[in-house]
């Protein structure tokens, strides 16, 4: 276990270089610079910003110092942000999109076990076709489309709820991105405990359990509930790369100071060092955050050994 | 099912004991990591069935089903996926055949702007600007004046065509890298595969923002190719094991030792022979990847970085409602519904397909 653990910490720092690398190979391939703006600056403005930001320097320099900058998890100065860090900046950014982002995953998790169990339990019900088509259509409504449409309802109509605008945690502000954000992973877990569940049901240890006389709510909760949650745990993984991709879309709709919303203008201003340290940090919290998934997927099914 | 078929004797796939309800093979899934169920053992390659009916010469007409007329028939009893095969046929026609027949009526395309028509003119649907009932835009204009009904048609041709091309594109990576990985196995299948593992576990969505943000928006075209290239790029690694765990399969039944022992070449038998028969499943992998890559199309699109105006894409037709939506929200309305509509029956599709071609490979 520890052997595994080590191994596969080790194999994250090459792989954040070569996201980072990447990352850097095509900000540096594309034609202009942050200093082909509208905004034309004195090319003797523009040499001396240049040599404070050490860009006078060969490519290779300022990729060794690129790539020794983000080992030592100093990710720079942003170009556009004057004088702020892009460490700051994440430090101001994150917590408003790790609240959203785990927020819909909790609610994901809490609404879609419990639909996919029961959907499960009751297999060929109208209960169990309700609540997969209903599914399907959360899998199949973009985020971009329910946000609107949720603010237009609630906000717009019925004036209950405030249609944008970051409010702190907790706050009624919240309610309609988490639930925009939620819907797609709610809809793909429900899919998933579903088939788990059904799978699980007609496993030999669910009959033994039945046959030692336990009651159907021990038999759900205790036995069933854990192997066939296995695929929404090793989902969770790959959901969180996607929950980043969703964050910048409700981050924008909802005009929230997250992540997303600097990640996308880092990307509109050419404001490399912000990029790099944005897709840097992404880059290691998906790898850790799927190390943490298999290691409690070790935890959760003791037949599996690393 | 004809019990007394004389073919099973030379069936390997047939001599495994149970069958299941259907008439297969009954073979355990088997979970990897991700979720996905893949089989260990063998199964019916395609077009065996016919093969075997023509073996048995003329005169004696045998009615024996193919794989693909049972998935067809199969499929033809799931309401859902009819339903869904219906909508996406109409919805294809209507992108298809749809603008010209709407120019020809109302005079409208996508990129026509009305030479009066300014900011404050968005005209409700079924609106003339008088303020009157009137045919002319079913579905409402957007802020130049332009008819949201020949940009939704448009649209849909957009999203459709980069739906399909990159799911092609797809395909060609996808395929190739499991067949290969698959039949040569060992260390080769080891390092091929876990760099499957590493890539599913990127952000890579991140990087094509970049990607595009940096090289895109020269000319409308150029944009849809990297579009087509991208997203191809990126959503071809569930393909990949999908097939691999196919070509594992499929490698040791004696088509492929005949083929050996008459010296076909590696190349031939990975693409020639094995490829071939993993058809089913890429068929129904295909189909449920068309709409993953339209969203992914459509969120890039949101964000400004997919399909550059006067083109359009259901994406990139909500970001223009979006911005909209208090005062104008049919223009947000009518792509995002089209859109998810579309989406909907396609994913209702493929799912049907998945259950008739594969009974087996029930996922999420």
């Amino acid at each position: 276990m520890f052997r595994f653990i080590l191994r596969r910490l080790i194999i994250t720092i090459p792989m954040v270089i070569i996201v980072v690398s990447l990352t850097w190979g095509l900000v540096r391939l594309a034609p202009g610079n942050f200093y082909t703006g509208e905004k034309r600056i004195p090319p003797a403005i523009e040499k001396n910003l240049r040599e404070k930001y050490g860009l006078d320097k060969p490519w290779y320099v300022q990729y060794a110092r690129m790539v020794k900058n983000i080992l030592m998890l100093d990710f720079g100065t942003s170009l556009k942000y004057e004088g702020q860090s892009v460490n700051s900046i994440l430090a101001r950014s994150l917590p408003v999109s790790a609240t959203l982002g785990l927020l819909a995953y909790l609610l994901a998790l809490v609404v879609g076990v419990t639909a996919g169990t029961i959907a499960a339990l009751k297999q060929n019900s109208r209960l169990d076709y309700a609540s997969m088509a209903l599914a399907m259509l959360g899998i199949s409504l973009p985020n971009f489309v329910l946000g609107p449409i949720l603010v237009l309802i609630f906000s717009l109509t019925l004036f209950i709820l405030p249609p944008t605008r970051w409010g702190g945690f907790p706050s009624v502000n919240l309610i309609l991105p988490v639930i925009t954000l939620s819907a797609l992973y709610m809809a793909y877990i429900a899919r998933l405990t579903r088939s788990g569940m059904l799978e699980v049901l007609r496993a030999d240890y669910i009959r033994t359990a039945r046959a030692k006389g336990l009651s159907e709510k021990d038999v759900v909760f205790r036995h069933a509930l854990r192997g066939g949650l296995m695929p929404v745990v090793s989902y969770t993984g790959p959901a969180l790369a996607f929950l980043i991709a969703g964050t910048v879309v409700v981050e924008r709709i909802f005009v929230y100071p997250g992540l997303g919303t600097y990640f996308l203008n880092a990307c509109l201003n050419r404001d490399e060092p912000l990029i790099i340290g944005i897709v840097a940090f992404i880059s290691i919290s998906v790898l850790l955050f799927n190390l943490l998934v298999d290691i409690a997927y070790g935890f959760i099914d003791p037949r599996i050994r690393y | 099912m004809n019990d007394d078929k004389p073919d099973i004797i030379d069936e390997p796939a047939k001599t495994e004991p149970a069958l299941d309800n259907l008439g297969n093979p009954y073979t355990s899934p088997v979970h990897s990591r991700d979720g996905d169920i893949t089989r260990p053992t063998h199964e019916l390659a395609v077009g065996e069935g016919d093969v075997r009916t023509a073996e048995r010469g003329e005169g004696e007409v045998i009615a024996g089903t193919s794989l693909w007329k049972d998935a067809w028939k199969r499929l033809l009893k799931n309401k859902l996926a009819v339903f869904g095969m219906i909508v996406v046929a109409i919805i294809v026609v209507v992108c298809l055949i749809g603008p010209p027949i709407v120019k020809a009526i109302t005079g409208y395309d996508y990129a026509y702007i009305p030479p009066d028509a300014t900011q404050t003119k968005s005209f409700p649907p079924f609106t003339a600007p008088d303020g009157s009932f009137s045919w002319t835009h079913p579905m409402g204009t957007d802020n130049a004046g332009r008819d949201i009904l020949a940009r939704v048609m448009l649209g849909g041709r957009i999203s459709l065509m980069v739906g399909i091309i990159s799911t092609f594109v797809s395909l060609l990576i996808g395929v190739s890298y499991g067949a290969i990985a698959g039949f040569l196995g060992g260390k080769v299948d080891d390092v091929m595969m876990r760099i499957v593992d590493v890539l599913y576990s990127l952000p890579y969505i991140i990087v094509v923002v970049v990607l595009l943000a940096f090289f895109g928006g020269h000319s409308p075209l150029s944009q849809l190719i990297l579009l087509f290239i991208a997203l191809g790029a990126v959503s071809w690694l569930t393909m990949a094991r999908i097939v691999r765990g196919q070509v594992i399969s499929l490698k040791n039944q004696e088509f492929v030792l005949a083929a050996r022992a008459t010296g076909v070449s590696t190349g031939k038998i990975i693409f020639r022979h094995l490829v071939p028969n993993t058809l089913g499943p890429v068929i129904v992998y295909a189909t449920l990847t068309i709409p993953q890559v339209m969203l992914t199309e459509s969120f890039l699109s949101f964000l400004g970085f997919g399909v550059q105006a006067p083109l359009a894409s259901w994406g990139s037709l909500a970001n223009d409602g979006v911005q909209n939506i208090a005062i104008f929200p049919w223009q947000l309305i009518f792509p995002g519904v089209t859109m998810a509509l579309a989406l909907f029956s396609l994913n209702f599709l493929g799912d049907g397909l998945r259950d008739a071609l594969d009974p087996q490979m029930r996922k999420v």
